[in-house]
């Protein structure tokens, strides 16, 4: 089983990008859980999310605590509350951060610009669905295919469009 | 079988249009909003013919299901928490006229304090009110139980309002793989709700709910309690029947019992928590779980067949009742056992209170620490402050 944590700050869109990934994961033959920290979120206040991938069906409704996978959707998070907290040695890290953040982790980094990419296309900081594709540059996890349907069946198409777009470019822009 | 990754709430609206009320009427309330929003909506774009009454509190929600159902309407109704301790009332006038009123209960703590977080105090403190109390494990379930619920709270046999209860946001909040059942299969399982005894003809005036003097009113309730005791074995045929329909089946309808076989030493639980302790049967290997999936009616028989070779049995119940030191399951469950030759250790947990977490280790050491413990003892599992 794979586990994902995802932290933003209310109203960027964390839960979201936890369900993507969990229907995306479906979709490439998976099972997968995703669910809001049950929390009363406020917008600008840290948030988190989960989202489990497993080959059988998830049966396990505990918050994830030793995740393979971090998603930081914000940089300020970063010592304001324990991004790295229990994440696995061999895991990874994807933050949205114009340069490699400097991590006390034995985990791999992966950043993107994901709120250039989205500031250019959207017009908005909206990168909950950007990170998603450096996620997928990174870990390989789930399809990139998978994803963009997701996105197709979620979205009115001229918005599915946009989106796919900015999963594209942060696809492409993401490093080490 | 088509899977597809699904909201709890939206697989509880889901079902309920499945089912076809031809009444809603609810309140919203945290975490329940999202069912009566989706029925709503569903309403609102036709693919729900169901007359929503909009009302303005829980109690005039279950008063609006109840007169509905007097009138002969399939009724639906969900709440939880406050919402439901507010229509305490009514819930015995439900079931005292034999209405089968189909209620979701979103399981949330109860104040104070004020707490949005899930444990099962809110229906567990409506358990002597004469409903069926119905408890999921996951969002196929919920689907599951609201199909059945409606079928076997409409048979005539039983003809007694149901809770189905699923966790707030443990189900209610989380998305995962469930199966929705095709609408001519659940027509063909479920037809329309004929009522016998209880309809709106102004040719035919009746009394419904009418003033008792002692003697009727005492064999009434007698009624009331054989229709629960013996909605048992409608509930365990309904099970069967949804698995000729449409091939699942959660354990016989009112129990589940996981990885016992060979064991010693049994896990008790009712909900969600149940799958957290399925990973740590698997994890630790040497206890099973009952997941208890019909609390009300309380199947005794078959809880105690299934226990009576265990030497240790804990409770982890999500539920306090005020003043006897434990939860509702953990008396009701070792009065069960009391007429054993050889009774099992009976220990309890209270735990998962307004939302704490309890994880597949916290129940891997809550059975460890129980070899030290003596029957009887209660202790409550807590996250340190």
């Amino acid at each position: 089983m794979k586990e994902i944590r995802v932290h933003g700050r209310g109203g960027m869109g964390a839960v979201t990008s936890a369900q993507l990934l969990a229907i995306a994961a479906f979709k490439d033959g998976n099972m997968s859980q995703a669910f809001p920290f049950f929390g009363v979120a406020r917008r600008g206040s840290p948030v988190e999310a989960y989202c489990r991938i497993d080959k059988d069906f998830i049966r396990v409704r505990q918050q994830v605590y030793k995740p393979d996978y971090v998603l930081i959707l914000d940089k300020t998070l970063i010592g304001a509350i324990d991004v790295l907290k229990g994440i696995k040695k061999e895991g990874t890290v994807i933050i949205n951060s114009a340069e490699k953040p400097k991590l006390k982790t034995k985990a791999k980094v992966y950043h993107v610009d994901a709120s250039k990419i989205a500031i250019d296309i959207f017009g908005r900081n909206l990168v909950n669905t950007p990170i998603l594709g450096a996620f997928i540059k990174a870990t390989g996890e789930v399809s990139l295919d998978s994803l963009n349907k997701t996105i197709m069946e979620k979205f009115p198409k001229e918005i599915a469009d946009k989106n796919i777009e900015a999963i594209r470019q942060a696809y492409e822009q993401c490093s080490e | 079988m088509v899977l597809a990754v699904i909201e709890g709430s939206r697989a509880a609206a889901e079902a309920v249009r499945l089912c076809k009320p031809d009444v809603i009427a609810a309140y919203p309330i945290t975490p329940q909003t999202h069912i009566v929003q989706e029925l709503a909506n569903m309403n609102a774009d036709g693919t729900l013919k169901s007359k929503h009454i909009e009302v303005e509190s829980e109690f005039s929600a279950i008063s609006a299901a109840t007169g509905a159902s007097a009138a002969g309407s399939r009724s639906y109704t969900a709440t939880c928490s406050q919402g439901l301790a507010l229509m305490h009332e009514v819930l015995f006038a439900t079931a005292g006229m034999r209405l089968p009123v189909v209620m979701t209960v979103v399981n949330r703590a109860l104040s104070a304090p004020i707490n949005i977080w899930n444990d099962h105090q809110d229906s567990i403190s409506q358990r002597d009110a004469g409903w069926i109390q119905l408890y999921a494990e996951t969002n196929q379930e919920i689907i599951d139980l609201t199909i059945q619920a409606f079928k076997i709270a409409e048979d005539r046999k039983v003809l007694l309002p149901i809770m189905v209860c699923m966790d707030g946001f443990f189900l209610s909040h989380t998305i995962e793989p469930a199966d929705m059942p095709e609408q001519k299969k659940v027509d063909k399982f479920l037809p329309k709700y004929r009522p016998d005894h209880a309809y709106l003809d102004p040719k035919r005036p009746m009394t419904q709910g009418p003033f008792a003097f002692p003697k009727p009113y005492a064999h009434m309730r007698k009624d009331l309690s054989d229709a629960i005791d013996n909605s048992k074995d409608i509930i365990q045929k309904v099970s069967k029947d949804f698995k000729k329909s449409f091939g699942r089946q959660a354990g016989d309808g009112l129990i589940e019992l996981y990885n016992l076989k060979g064991k010693k030493t049994a896990v008790i639980t009712m909900g969600s928590l149940g799958g957290t302790v399925k990973d740590a049967s698997d994890k630790k290997g040497d206890f099973g779980l009952l997941r208890i999936i019909s609390f009300r009616p309380f199947p005794k028989k078959d809880i105690v067949a299934a226990l009576k070779d265990m030497d240790e049995i804990i409770v982890l119940e999500k539920n306090i009742s005020l003043g006897a030191s434990n939860g509702a399951v953990f008396d009701e469950l070792r009065s069960a056992l009391y007429g054993l030759k050889q009774r099992p250790k009976v220990i309890g947990y209270v735990c998962g209170i307004g939302g704490t977490e309890v994880t597949v280790d916290d129940i891997i050491k809550a059975v460890e620490m129980s070899k030290k413990k003596k029957d009887g003892d209660v202790s409550w599992m807590m996250e340190k402050e």
